[in-house]
């Protein structure tokens, strides 16, 4: 071999080289997850300013500050507390939730286009709702049944999609196309029940599917955080597992992952987490496919990087989009899905032009 | 023995694909295995490495049934190299070698694990790749990136899925003597299902030829890479000519097709 001809120093200077460059990668990756945080503590900073209440930002923050110790008094304290707050901190919830699933599902599919909508989790959710809004009826009964409903329903396609892989190998070919036939057929049963409803009905619907952070509150954010709580550790725990499998099956198998069963553990982990957040805020598109891979370019494929990382830079992209929602027709409240997916598609697109080659 | 191949058989849905399949392989042994499209050389890699679960027959490495390994543990073992990468998200040439490491570490690598993916990054001369995305490198490239990544697992033995067939002929070279050396200088053993009859004769140290799931000749290459076994085999009427006592196989033409026994 060549390399053996080559003296000891110059071998030495060279692996030092490459280690350098090996840790300056991975300070890079660190460094954009930091980058991620602050931005979202500057924008919750600035959205909490936001609204027909006028409150200066250092104002909000002591506001913030206090609130953890008593509670809230004066007008703006009520304010900041009990709806500002919320609303902030389920869009980060939901950023992060909603960016998480969509990485680990692109990662076990290897499918660039795999997403909580693509495998047909909202659809799933948006049926359990109609459901809940327009008959009234659904499995859970009471305040909760549209919540209920939806969070039911969007499980079904996951276990439709797993129960198939007991008769067909769990390739990531099958479990998309299975996840395409149910968005299809949740579209339609949708439809189909709308058809023949009242029409404030669906109105309702309509607003439930688009997704909103509008409903966010205290109760709201507790079973949220729980489920990002015990989610995403589990995920991160499977990232190395997951980057493994990106280097296609039979590697993956001949270096001692067990694909099948990591793919399905990751793909019920990745739907609970997306079906939590969706039954809260309705169908906010978009923030699971983009924010994965604009993250990828930035910081390459590494899961275990890029779960935290994409996960911060989909709350701050969903923040980022909730505020101009707020405000671009103030006093009237968009609702974050439309903005998001406004945001999101010229945005893509631009990513997609600007790339080099035919992946990231 | 380092590797026990015994009466091994697989199906793919009921149509049978390896047929009573015995192998045996020494330590410090390239093992060849030749045969025309659909004779099961990968199928028998793959059911070495089990990726694929044969219905029937044992496997053994050092006396010791693979059925009974944990996945973990035979990746330990035994380490495979792919024909092309199907890598779609980015991953750096670094990153890729240091997948081989999984068998071995948990959640986090250690400066240990660095060290080795540094190693045979410079024992392969890609340390000039290292940050470099594994899919813009050429397929030579990428087929020694694919060896640093089998390195790395420290297997005892070496399974090659076809590694010369997207290669033109100085990368043939290049990849093939590397793999030779370091058989040599790691002791490890190596079975790789390989198209071109001439590297096989000329880097073997034994060939298996197979036909339609069966071995159909298992011997030195002089003994294999017969006229008459291409032609029975490939149907192919050949020359065999002697290169440095090695056969040098040139192939003449397609052999009429019938009553050939060597495609029933």
């Amino acid at each position: 071999m060549t390399s053996s001809t080559e003296t000891i120093s110059g071998i030495g200077t060279e692996r030092a080289e490459i280690k350098a460059q090996y840790k300056k990668f991975i300070g890079r990756k660190i460094l954009f997850i930091i980058s991620s945080l602050i931005l979202i503590f500057i924008i919750a900073g600035v959205a909490a300013t936001l609204g027909s209440y006028p409150i200066t930002v250092t104002e909000v923050y002591s506001i913030i500050f206090h609130g953890l110790f008593q509670n809230a008094g004066t007008n703006k304290e009520i304010a900041v507390w009990n709806l500002r707050l919320p609303r902030i901190l389920m869009g980060i919830s939901a950023g992060v939730g909603l960016a998480i699933a969509g990485t680990m599902m692109q990662g076990i599919l290897r499918n660039p286009l795999a997403s909580p909508f693509t495998l047909g989790i909202a659809s799933g959710a948006g049926f359990g709702a109609a459901l809940a809004i327009i008959l009234g009826a659904g499995v859970v009964a009471g305040e909760y049944l549209i919540i209920g409903n939806a969070f039911i329903f969007a499980l079904i396609p996951t276990f439709v999609i797993i129960g198939l892989t007991r008769y067909k190998r769990a390739t990531p070919e099958t479990m998309i196309l299975a996840g395409i036939a149910m968005l299809y057929i949740f579209s339609a049963a949708t439809t189909l029940i709308q058809y023949f409803a009242e029409p404030e009905a669906v109105k309702a619907v309509v607003f439930w599917m688009v997704g909103s952070l509008g409903k966010a509150s205290w109760d709201a954010i507790l079973p949220v955080s729980i489920v990002l709580a015990v989610c995403v550790p589990l995920l991160m725990w499977k990232s190395w597992d997951v980057n493994v499998m990106g280097a296609g099956d039979e590697t993956a198998k001949s270096l001692g992952v067990n694909i099948e069963r990591t793919r399905i553990t990751v793909m019920i982990i990745a739907s609970l987490l997306a079906a939590a957040i969706i039954s809260f805020t309705g169908a906010i598109g978009f923030i699971g496919l983009v924010a994965p891979h604009m993250c990828r370019m930035v910081i390459g494929g590494d899961n275990r990087f890029l779960i935290p990382a994409s996960g911060l830079f989909g709350a701050a992209l969903l923040l980022v989009a909730d505020t101009i929602a707020r405000t671009i027709i103030a006093p009237v409240i968009l609702p974050v899905g439309v903005i998001t997916a406004f945001m999101g598609g010229p945005l893509f697109l631009y990513l997609i032009m600007r790339r080099r080659r035919e992946y990231w | 023995m380092k590797l026990k191949v015994k009466e091994v058989e697989f199906s793919y849905a009921s149509v049978p694909v390896l047929k009573d399949v015995c192998i045996e392989l020494a330590e410090s042994e390239m093992l060849g295995v030749v045969g025309p499209n659909g004779a099961g050389k990968s199928t028998l890699i793959r059911c070495i490495d089990q990726i694929l679960v044969p219905q029937k027959g044992n496997i053994l490495l050092d006396n010791r049934d693979i059925k009974e390994m944990r996945l973990m543990e035979l990746a330990k073992k035994v380490g495979y190299i792919p024909q092309s990468t199907s890598q779609i998200f980015p991953a750096t040439v670094f990153d890729t070698v240091l997948m081989g490491r999984r068998p071995h570490l948990g959640w986090r690598s250690s400066e240990k694990d660095t060290g080795k993916v540094l190693e045979m990054l410079q024992l392969l001369n890609i340390e000039e790749f290292a940050m470099r995305d594994i899919n813009e490198l050429s397929g030579g490239q990428q087929q020694k990136v694919f060896i640093a990544r089998a390195l790395t697992q420290e297997p005892d033995v070496l399974l090659l899925d076809e590694p010369t067939s997207n290669l033109d002929i100085r990368h043939q070279l290049e990849v093939m003597d590397i793999k030779k050396n370091i058989v040599r200088e790691k002791e490890l053993s190596a079975i790789m299902a390989i198209h071109d009859l001439n590297l096989a004769s000329r880097y073997a140290d034994r060939i298996i030829m197979m036909n339609s799931g069966e071995i159909f000749s298992a011997g030195d290459p002089v003994s294999v890479l017969t006229p008459d076994n291409i032609k029975r085999v490939y149907g192919v009427e050949a020359e065999v000519n002697n290169n440095n006592g090695k056969p040098y196989i040139v192939p003449i033409r397609p052999v009429r097709q019938n009553g050939n026994d060597g495609r029933s």
